[in-house]
């Protein structure tokens, strides 16, 4: 534990020693409320966050490969990787402690959209059920994305390839329920592997958690499939951690 | 302190180590040397627990490299080719996050800090970011990581590299004081730095051993100075004789 917090301390304060937090904060901050009220806002005349909430799935899919893109890629480029794995820590507890510190991160910038919920606070009266597992739903969301970009992060020295990786492989997991690439592979596939695309999808998750609804089954899918991506990861560095 | 049994390690169709076997006691200061791409980053790789060896094993302080190997970590102040660090930390902060892993806390992380940058001449560089620093100052801070735990155990990959001549002269100083209650390999490309500071050599090539012996010793036996007999014996076997 104590090693997991060590990691996870200095991972967390790297983003702010270089300007990537500050950059990162901004642009998030910007982009969703930009997002928020360009889409009509006001104009749905409700004291709800659902608009808010559905621009995240999006919004993350190139804010979180891009605060992930350096946890291991940067590590192997300086080398610091072979200073990493020779002091005595396994390689699940480094894993863990920079997944936590990139998690926290994204909670940081979800914490500092508060003035949105005060904005709908003081035009109405909103409903805080929803808004409330909207923002589980983020972070539940953003977790997932993260533990598969530390994945493509973990195979490669170079950080503009691991990014990429990461938004192809975060847009397959997040548009694989969608009707239009559901319909197209009808014909193709058998409907067992359809039925099972499809339940791996994010959106239709993410969206009933955003609506109110917070499932136990919806919230293990996300931890489910955090932790594998998570495992994955400590499964590539231990065979290539050297190369 | 150190024993290696029979280490194999090949990348691809490249064997990089082939069956290199030694041990080092306490005391001693070993002298790891060999041509470019000899396999001597490689084994102390393995030592270091960063490589699984293909075959074969090392037990440092009777810990296995394959079968605990965070009890080799602990044991062992490793310092890897080129000193690694984190180049946007400062070093004060660096040392304290090595503490910290290390389970050194309190007074304790800051006395222990204050004795390796002492001793690595480093005090006046405590709060500068390590990716503005000299060569010479990033690889005296790999050296106060590797020291700050006191382990009995010193791995150092070409310590002196990059070192101006009186930071040479001082990490050898260094290294000769923490010699006697320590077993210590260090790798190396200049032989004069064999003489004033090995009691042991090891030359390697090809990834296999050639000699094991003490720098007097190789001297009277092959009659010469140590270059000479350095390249005599890593040329010969390449089929290269100059």
């Amino acid at each position: 534990m104590n090693s997991i917090i060590s990691i996870f301390k200095r991972e967390f304060q790297s983003y702010f020693a270089t300007p990537l937090a500050y950059v990162f904060l901004t642009i998030f901050l910007i982009l969703s409320s930009y997002q928020t009220f360009a889409n009509g806002f006001f104009e749905s005349r409700q004291a709800s966050l659902r608009i808010f909430f559905s621009n995240m799935p999006i919004l993350f899919i190139l804010l979180v490969p891009a605060i992930a893109m350096r946890l291991w890629s940067e590590e192997r480029k300086s080398k610091s990787i072979e200073l990493l794995f020779t002091l005595p820590i396994t390689t699940t507890q480094a894993v863990l402690g920079k997944f936590f510190a990139a998690w926290l991160m994204l909670f940081v910038a979800l914490f500092l959209t508060f003035p949105i919920v005060i904005s709908v606070a003081y035009l109405g009266t909103p409903d805080y059920g929803p808004i409330i597992t909207g923002y589980v739903g983020s972070v539940l969301l953003a977790g997932s994305y993260l533990s598969i970009s530390l994945f493509f992060s973990a195979l490669t020295k170079n950080q503009v390839i691991s990014f990429i990786l990461s938004v192809v492989a975060c847009g397959c997991f997040l548009y694989a329920g969608s009707p239009s690439i559901l319909e197209s592979l009808q014909n193709k596939l058998p409907i067992n592997i359809i039925e099972i695309i499809e339940s791996l999808s994010f959106i239709s998750r993410f969206e009933s958690i955003q609506r109110g609804v917070l499932q136990l089954r919806d919230i293990s899918f996300f931890l489910v499939l955090g932790a594998g991506w998570l495992w994955a990861t400590v499964v590539i560095l231990e065979e290539r951690k050297a190369e | 302190m150190i024993n290696v049994y029979d280490l194999h390690k090949s990348f691809g169709s490249i064997i990089a180590v082939d069956g290199v076997s030694f041990s080092v006691k306490k005391g001693e200061v070993l002298g790891f040397l060999g041509p470019n791409g000899a396999g001597k980053s490689t084994t102390m790789k393995m030592l270091s627990c960063f490589l699984e060896p293909d075959s074969g094993y090392a037990t440092i302080n009777n810990c296995s490299t394959v079968t605990d190997s965070i009890g080799v970590r602990k044991n062992l102040g490793y310092l890897a080719e080129n000193a690694p660090s984190y180049e946007e930390m400062n070093p004060y902060n660096f040392l304290k996050f090595i503490c910290n892993i290390r389970n050194i806390k309190g007074t304790a992380c800051k006395n222990a800090i204050e004795k390796v940058a002492h001793e690595c001449a480093i005090s006046n560089i405590m709060y500068q970011q390590i990716g503005t620093l000299s060569k010479g100052y990033k690889r005296r801070v790999g050296l106060a990581q590797a020291l700050i735990h006191n382990p009995d155990v010193l791995i150092l990959d070409e310590p002196t590299d990059g070192l101006d001549p009186n930071q040479k002269f001082e990490v050898r100083q260094l290294i000769k004081k923490l010699a006697p209650q320590k077993a210590i390999i260090i790798s190396t490309h200049i032989l004069e730095e064999v003489d004033s500071l090995c009691s042991r050599l090891i030359i390697i090539a090809n990834g296999k051993i050639l000699v094991d012996s003490t720098p007097n010793q190789l001297r009277k036996q092959e009659q010469g100075n140590l270059d000479e007999i350095f390249r005599k014996i890593t040329t010969t076997l390449q089929g290269v004789n100059v």
